[in-house]
């Protein structure tokens, strides 16, 4: 073999920055090297910055993984989950680990982050004083959250507020004690400060700056309460110290390395062992130390680039910018704002909006921003900001923005039209124009999930998500189609997927809750939105949430079908399309004493009587419900039929009972709502007389067991089913169907069949969480199963027995006639 | 021509029911002699009497989604304004209105009206 072995390459730390070195060096360089990672961290790569929604509810852990464990087995990168490397042996050029293993190294990438500050004041080490760097201080925090209680935050920065809305959203009761008087001064300015204090307060966070920590006071070596210097006692259940991070520079100054406040590097991010790299937190360069990932990742294509052989790049520092992922709060800041005699500020405020700009000049250009309320013009100042562009001419107007700046307002595309191809984009990641719109041309892309998928721009805080669809928009022109953020209904620009979102992580239990927190445009909706809202608050908090009647179609309102003439249809149940004469015989009595006009066989093997009047309905209820049939849902966005051929009670062909496995699936099924139509289908071979290969679910029985398919259709679109799997036995098909019925309830948008929903996420989707994860589907079973217990009960009973009686009866006009 | 009578003659107003016999964002129906009138109530408890009947093929308007001061139909979602009774554009038509009135929780409309 010609090719040279590869080298030897070690990382210490599995975090953002090198994993961001990975992805460069393994594009660039593939199979140069060999290389091991020690993660003191027992587990993959995931996206730090996005624990503050994850603490809040918003994301779930699986939603941050930037690598999962197959990444690392594509790149036959070795991974040691939760092993601390405590010792460099540079003699040996080796790593020893804290459970003794040891790897050799031809480079030694460090790479371990910083450490939160812990400030030592007496009862620091009580259980429940946590700090905010990793999972499992965000697990910590959640078991916290649980049992309710007080939470009181030390350090009012970046981190400790978004802890403090994220405890806060879990319900808990949180202080927030701050030393200066002035919230995260060191991006802000008193005004600002005082803006974000007040909303911090409308979310019924308590503030107390000036707030000198004195002491935590435990019971049994449990955390209960803080005490301040001037004597003031606050309870707490918890107590988590977010009051700043240093470098972990321990291990390489044990190692002989040079360190300052962090481990020092060249332009090169070489240390003073040129064999030994160091990136991230836990480097300083030209005397800076930064606590955010876009430098990280500015040094990490420098690294990659070096070690896949290309010298020439170098690395020049950093200027940050700051944004709060507190929902709702817009708040961005840049550069520096300190006053001073050389320095100049415009400053706009509009007390009633909430809003608050400020930039500070020097020798004409813009050196610090502060934005507060309307931070759309954040890029645009930043760019000016690095580049140091004379603004002499654009003075007068420069605040108002971007829009303003050339003397009429312009639209918001021509703004960010107007951007030059490097004006950074997405911070987090460090993308500028000229990438993404590269990567729109030349890739094709349509939406932003393409580029998230191609550029990473967007893909971790989120907040330029909006400057990106603006690109695409302008990329693109009428070929932009706005697919990942196609709003609910003219009532919000929120998507179905962003509003259930919202609906957990904010727990609005009501569609007056949701219409208020999420800003609906309108006073309580339309017809549209309504209807989804009442079902996803159904999907979401069952058994808690009560159903708004007034927000469903008149056909689930009166759980009959509206015809043409506005009479109405009923079908009863018919088990899997059993029925018996005493059955037919109470149909046929009941079509009498209403004179009901037609009696009609569906395509769904059960009977529809058409031509009910709105007020016969309860009668013909009752009259139905006393023969022991109940509601077919034949009108509903819910379970509709499990359609059965006759397998091998009377087939000589049937394998298995498929008449019976279909009652079971009926009887197990019935009463769900979903998000559209669900009907099944049971075949007892693949004969196939049920259909079943056309259905939203469907069984197809064979000699082993049987054959689960899904998203099929027979619709406006025919679309024959996907095969989920096979499975052995009645039970295991239960489990399998009750779960993909789920993943559906919790994924699928108003109105979206299960096929179009399995065409939108991917059928792996569910083959992933459904088939191969077991305890993903014995979960979503398991949900399955808890909200039928509050579903199964026959709406048709319950009306019969006068449940919504006003709504089958009217006024007539002989019997009023009270003069007023 | 009509309305001119209509000012001059005396109206009397019959109550019908009470503002809490309708269900909020809902609707009732009044049989009359002309045919059926639905009376709707609105989230903001206004009250509002239109013919049941959709301009577009005569779906019972009754029986839609009420949302601001507007319902939408039954049976193929054509959106009528409840104050006009003219139907959302780019939709064309308008179902009949009647007074009504709400004094001290009750719902009076004029018989005059639906005799
Ligand atoms: C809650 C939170 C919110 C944040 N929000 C933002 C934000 O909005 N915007 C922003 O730009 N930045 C944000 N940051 C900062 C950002 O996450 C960091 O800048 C970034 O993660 C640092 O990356 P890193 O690779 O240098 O270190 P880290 O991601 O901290 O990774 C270091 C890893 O090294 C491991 N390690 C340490 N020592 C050893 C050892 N001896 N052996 C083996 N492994 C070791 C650690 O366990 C850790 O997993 C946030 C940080 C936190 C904690
Ligand atoms: S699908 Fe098979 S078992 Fe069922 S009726 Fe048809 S031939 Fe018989
Ligand atoms: S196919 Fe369905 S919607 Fe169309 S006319 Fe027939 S019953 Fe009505
Ligand atoms: S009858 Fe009302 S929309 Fe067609």
């Amino acid at each position: 073999m010609s090719q040279t072995t590869p080298k030897k390459l070690v990382v210490i730390g599995n975090g953002m920055a090198p994993g961001r070195v990975l992805d460069h060096l393994f594009e660039k360089a593939p199979g140069a090297y060999q290389v091991t990672i020690f993660n003191a961290e027992p587990r993959v790569n995931y996206d730090r910055i996005m624990l503050s929604p994850v603490l809040s509810g918003e994301k779930a852990y699986e939603d941050i993984i930037i690598h999962d464990d197959a990444w690392y087995e594509t790149h036959g990168v070795t991974l040691h989950k939760g092993k601390k490397i405590l010792e460099i042996d540079r003699a040996d050029r080796k790593v020893v680990a804290d459970d003794g293993t040891v790897a050799e190294y031809d480079k030694l990438l460090i790479a371990t982050g910083s450490s939160p500050f812990v400030i030592p004041v007496p009862g620091k080490d009580l259980a429940g004083v946590v700090t905010y760097r990793d999972l499992d201080d965000v697990d910590a925090m959640l078991a916290a959250a649980k049992s309710g209680g007080h939470a009181v935050v030390i350090g009012g920065g970046l981190l400790g507020l978004e802890a403090a809305y994220g405890l806060k959203r879990q319900g808990m009761d949180v202080t927030v004690l701050h030393l200066m008087p002035t919230l995260m001064e060191r991006q802000l300015d008193p005004s600002a400060g005082y803006l974000l204090e007040k909303a911090l307060a409308d979310r019924d966070i308590r503030i107390i700056t000036r707030a000198n920590t004195k002491e935590i006071t435990g019971r049994d070596g449990k955390v209960a309460g803080v005490v301040l210097e001037d004597g003031t006692k606050l309870p707490a259940d918890i107590v988590v110290m977010a009051v700043g991070i240093r470098p972990s520079a321990q291990l390489a100054d044990d190692a002989g390395l040079e360190v300052g406040r962090g481990i020092l590097v060249d332009d090169h991010l070489r240390t003073s062992d040129p064999d030994i790299l160091a990136v991230g937190e836990c480097v300083e360069h030209r005397g800076q130390c930064y606590g955010l990932v876009a430098p990280l990742y500015d040094m990490a294509k420098v690294i990659a680039a070096n070690l896949a052989g290309d010298e020439a790049q170098e690395y020049t520092g950093s200027v940050t910018a700051t944004k709060l992922k507190v929902t709702g709060i817009d708040l961005y800041s840049a550069g520096d704002f300190a006053e001073a005699d050389d320095r100049e500020e415009i400053v706009l405020r509009d007390a009633a909006g909430g809003v608050y700009k400020r930039l500070v000049l020097k020798d004409n250009k813009i050196i610090g921003a502060v934005l507060y309320g309307d931070t759309a013009d954040g890029a645009w100042f930043f760019d000016m900001l690095k580049k140091g562009t004379d603004i002499s001419d654009l003075r007068d107007t420069l605040i108002f923005g971007q829009a303003y700046a050339g003397g009429s307002p312009l639209d918001p595309t021509a703004a960010v039209a107007a951007l030059p191809d490097d004006a950074e984009i997405c911070g987090c990641n460090g993308v500028c124009k000229g990438t993404i719109v590269q990567a729109i041309t030349e890739k094709g892309l349509t939406g932003v999930d393409g580029v998230r998928a191609h550029t990473k721009a967007s893909g971790s805080c989120g907040t330029c998500t909006g400057l990106v669809e603006q690109l695409l928009k302008v990329t693109l022109g009428d070929a932009f189609q706005p697919d990942a953020v196609q709003p609910m209904c003219g009532c919000t620009d929120l998507g179905h997927d962003d509003v259930r979102r919202l609906i957990v992580a904010q727990e609005l239990k009501s569609i007056p809750a949701v219409v208020q927190e999420l800003n609906w445009k309108t006073s309580c909706g339309c017809a549209k939105c309504r209807p989804a809202l009442n079902y996803y608050l159904l999907a979401t908090w069952p058994g808690e949430y009560v159903d708004d009647k007034q927000s469903r179609f008149i056909n689930e309102r009166v759980h009959a079908n509206i015809q043409k003439d506005g009479t109405y249809s009923v079908v009863p149940r018919m088990w899997g399309g059993i029925t018996t004469p005493d059955e037919l015989r109470a149909i046929a009595d009941v079509a009498d004493k209403f004179k009901i006009p037609t009696v009609k066989v569906t395509g769904g093997q059960r009977i529809d009587l058409l031509g009910v009047k709105k007020e016969d309905l309860p009668a013909v209820w009752a009259d139905l419900n006393a023969a022991g049939m109940v509601s077919g849902h034949a009108y509903g966005k819910s379970l509709r039929t499990v359609k059965t051929c006759v397998g091998t009670d009377w087939c000589r062909f049937g394998t298995q009972d498929s008449t019976g496995l279909g009652i079971k699936l009926e009887r197990f099924m019935w009463g769900s709502w979903t998000p559209h139509k669900v009907k099944l289908g049971v075949s007892g071979c693949p004969r196939n007389c049920a259909e079943a290969t056309c259905k939203d679910i469907g069984v197809v029985c064979v000699d082993s067991g049987y054959e689960i398919h899904f998203a099929g259709a027979a619709g406006m679109h025919v679309k024959g089913t996907e095969l989920l799997c096979t499975v052995a036995t009645e039970a295991e098909v239960l489990e399998y169907i009750g779960a993909l019925t789920q993943l559906y309830r919790e994924q699928g948008r108003y109105l979206e069949r299960i096929y179009k929903w399995a065409d939108r996420v991917g059928l792996d989707v569910a083959r992933e969480q459904v088939v191969e994860n077991a305890d993903r589907r014995k979960e979503l079973n398991a949900r399955f199963v808890y909200s039928q217990k509050f579903m199964q009960n026959d709406p048709w009973a319950e009306r019969a027995q006068g449940k919504d009686a006003e709504e089958f009866t009217s006024f007539r006009l002989a019997h009023l006639g009270k003069v007023a | 021509m009509n309305d001119m009578s209509m000012n001059t003659k005396t109206q009397v107003w019959i109550e019908i029911c009470r503002l809490e016999d309708i269900p909020p964002q809902g609707a009732r129906v009044i049989r009359a002699t002309l045919g059926c009138v639905a009376l709707f109530r609105t989230a903001s408890d206004k009250v509002f009497a239109l013919e049941d009947r959709c301009p577009h093929k005569g779906g019972p308007l009754s029986q839609g989604i009420v949302h601001e001061n507007g319902v939408t139909c039954p049976l193929h979602n054509w959106v009528i304004d409840l104050e006009t009774g003219v139907a959302k554009a780019p939709d064309e038509g308008r179902a009949r209105t009647f007074p009504v009135q709400v004094r001290d929780g009750r719902v009076l409309i004029d018989r005059a009206l639906l005799a």
